[in-house]
């Protein structure tokens, strides 16, 4: 599953790490690293990360299909 | 019909094409489909795949942590788009409204928003640049290879240019433990961005991480071996490092050459477009239909005097692409301004350095809170008398508060908002290294008399 965190909005809480640890994991002292490829099985963890974001700066993926949507195909 | 039914059947059956198929684009596409456009979407881009995200290329990629191509955007919605994909745009027609393609084809359009972003400034030798363990990092493609460079466990690499990007694979460099040599023009790293202080600051993070930093200095050749292999550099003061990988990491090219004879205001410094993202054509006039967002947008900001301003940011690429894409189905009075303040982060050496504002835009500096030796500080930034940015080294929860200050044209310089006032806390000339450069932006030649007449045509320059 894709993962996006915007940093610019990231305030280093670390409620993310604390939750998907696997996923999400500090930097030095609040610099937070994500993984943007998670593991699928790992999709709870990251919901439930994503939600508890204070400042709602972790997106992932909405589509309905997870592999790679075929309009993205090349022509 | 009004405007309004007008609106609404373009909404219904309208068609937009967006050049430039990533971050921009992406976010862009998502939004128009949000606001409820039903029309033809086309999303045209010269790389192949789906839109994937570059700041994690020179940091979980390089790492070793993520594979290159583990970094695609996630999607927000489902956009219903046609893909053209591995073919760059050659041209745009804005008399018949056509995008035309490298490969002869012709795409029409209502509407377009250009997001072709900035490409890796190459080295300027091509037969240097061409030797084996010579990269530049901007691509997915660029990512993978240096980081099998890397993992080969190279015997010292080199960086040429101690900007962001640059200063960022230094510090994987020797996260990885691989020697590293950085080579920057300037007195400091990170100068043209944040000023001789930070630049001090972050020349001393560097060295206390063995870091061989040399500033002042410029590199003159890459010498390769007999099998095309780079073997050694050499420098403008004689001097030579044997490297086996150098980092070209010199900045970006706004990709715009494709628009050269569109009668766009397209160049060097990108496309100048109004806070609607409405691109400008050359005569200064707005287009309606010519929509811009991301590193190609050249957009004024009112809290910098109006200047017209690209930055090569991710959120400003995701915030300008919405503003574009409502903008692009909303009538007159509905349409938004572009007006953020800037904001950008870095993650050097275990450090995370956030910026809020635009640096450049300033006279003077002050570290307002925080301990510079520990790297845990922020240092505002003023002009005449006005705060105008900030930038943080591992106390970024303070800089919506310098936001504010911004926003609100506060003095400079402002209180510490903290007890722990720094021990120095005396402002200091930001010396940038010469602002001349900002003046080379006139590129036309105005030519006719009567009002009907006057218009402006480009003098493209040699840079
Ligand atoms: C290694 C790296 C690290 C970064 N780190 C950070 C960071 O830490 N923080 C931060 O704020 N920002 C960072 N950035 C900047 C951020 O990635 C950019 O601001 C963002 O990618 C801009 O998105 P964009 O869509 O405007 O342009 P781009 O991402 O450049 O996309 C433009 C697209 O258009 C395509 N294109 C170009 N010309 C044509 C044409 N004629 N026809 C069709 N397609 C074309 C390009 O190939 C590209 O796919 C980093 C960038 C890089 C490269
Ligand atoms: S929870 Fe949100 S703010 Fe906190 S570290 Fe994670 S992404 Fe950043």
């Amino acid at each position: 599953m894709r993962v996006v965190v915007d940093l610019s909005r990231c305030q280093g809480y670390a409620q993310c790490a604390f939750l998907a640890p696997d996923v999400f994991r500090m930097h030095g002292e609040e610099a937070l690293m994500y993984d943007p490829n998670a593991d699928d099985d790992r999709r709870d963890q990251v919901l439930r990360a994503a939600a508890a974001c204070p400042v709602q700066a972790i997106l992932v993926d909405r589509l309905e299909k997870r592999d790679a949507p075929a309009e993205a195909s090349p022509s | 019909m009004t405007s309004a039914d007008n609106l609404q059947a373009f909404k219904r059956d309208g068609r937009i094409v967006v050049v430039g198929a990533s971050l921009a684009g992406l976010r862009a596409a998502e939004t128009l489909r949000d606001e409820g456009f039903a029309g033809s979407l086309t999303m045209i881009g010269d790389e192949l795949g789906e839109p994937y995200d570059r700041p994690p290329l020179s940091k979980q990629v390089l790492t070793g942590w993520v594979p290159a191509g583990g970094t695609k955007l996630p999607r927000r919605r489902e956009i219903d788009a046609e893909w053209l994909l591995g073919v760059p745009a050659g041209g745009l027609d804005l008399a018949t409204n056509h995008v035309r393609l490298a490969d002869g084809r012709e795409v029409p359009f209502d509407r377009v928003l250009i997001s072709t972003g900035v490409r890796a400034r190459p080295w300027f030798v091509e037969s240097e640049a061409a030797l084996d363990g010579v990269f530049v990092v901007r691509t997915r493609e660029h990512a993978e290879g240096l980081q099998r460079a890397l993992a080969a466990g190279p015997s010292r690499v080199l960086v040429i240019g101690a900007g962001f990007t640059g200063s960022e694979i230094a510090s994987i460099c020797r996260e990885r433990d691989i020697p590293v040599t950085v080579a920057e023009l300037a007195p400091a790293p990170l100068v043209g961005a944040l000023g001789a202080m930070i630049g001090e600051v972050a020349a001393d993070m560097q060295r206390a991480h063995g870091v061989d930093l040399r500033c002042g200095v410029k590199v003159t050749r890459l010498e390769g071996d007999a099998q095309g292999r780079l073997r050694r550099a050499h420098f403008d003061d004689g001097t030579t490092i044997d490297a086996d990988v150098a980092v070209v990491a010199l900045g970006g090219i706004r990709n715009t050459e494709w628009l050269r004879g569109s009668g766009l205001a397209a160049g060097v410094w990108g496309i100048a477009c109004d806070t609607g993202c409405r691109a400008l054509d050359l005569n200064g006039l707005i287009t309606d239909d010519i929509f811009v967002a991301g590193d190609v947008a050249r957009c004024p900001n009112p809290i910098y005097e109006y200047r017209l301003i690209s930055l090569e940011h991710w959120a400003n690429a995701v915030e300008q692409a919405e503003v574009a894409a409502h903008n692009m189905v909303s009538g007159q009075a509905d349409r938004w301004p572009h007006l953020t303040i800037p904001v950008f982060w870095s993650i050097q050496f275990g450090v995370n350095i956030k910026s809020v504002g635009v640096p450049t835009f300033a006279d003077e500096v002050v570290v307002t809170q925080g301990s510079v030796p520990d790297r845990r500080f922020v240092a505002a930034y003023g002009y005449r008398g006005r705060v105008t940015a900030a930038v943080s080294f591992n106390s970024a929860k303070w800089l919506d508060h310098y936001r504010q200050l911004i926003e609100t044209a506060a003095p400079f310089p402002p209180p510490c908002p903290t007890p722990d006032q720094p021990a120095d806390s005396k402002p200091a000339p930001v010396d940038f290294p010469g602002p001349a450069l900002l003046a080379q932006g006139a590129t036309v030649v105005v030519t006719g008399h009567d009002p009907s007449e006057r218009r402006v045509t480009a003098a493209y320059q040699h840079r």
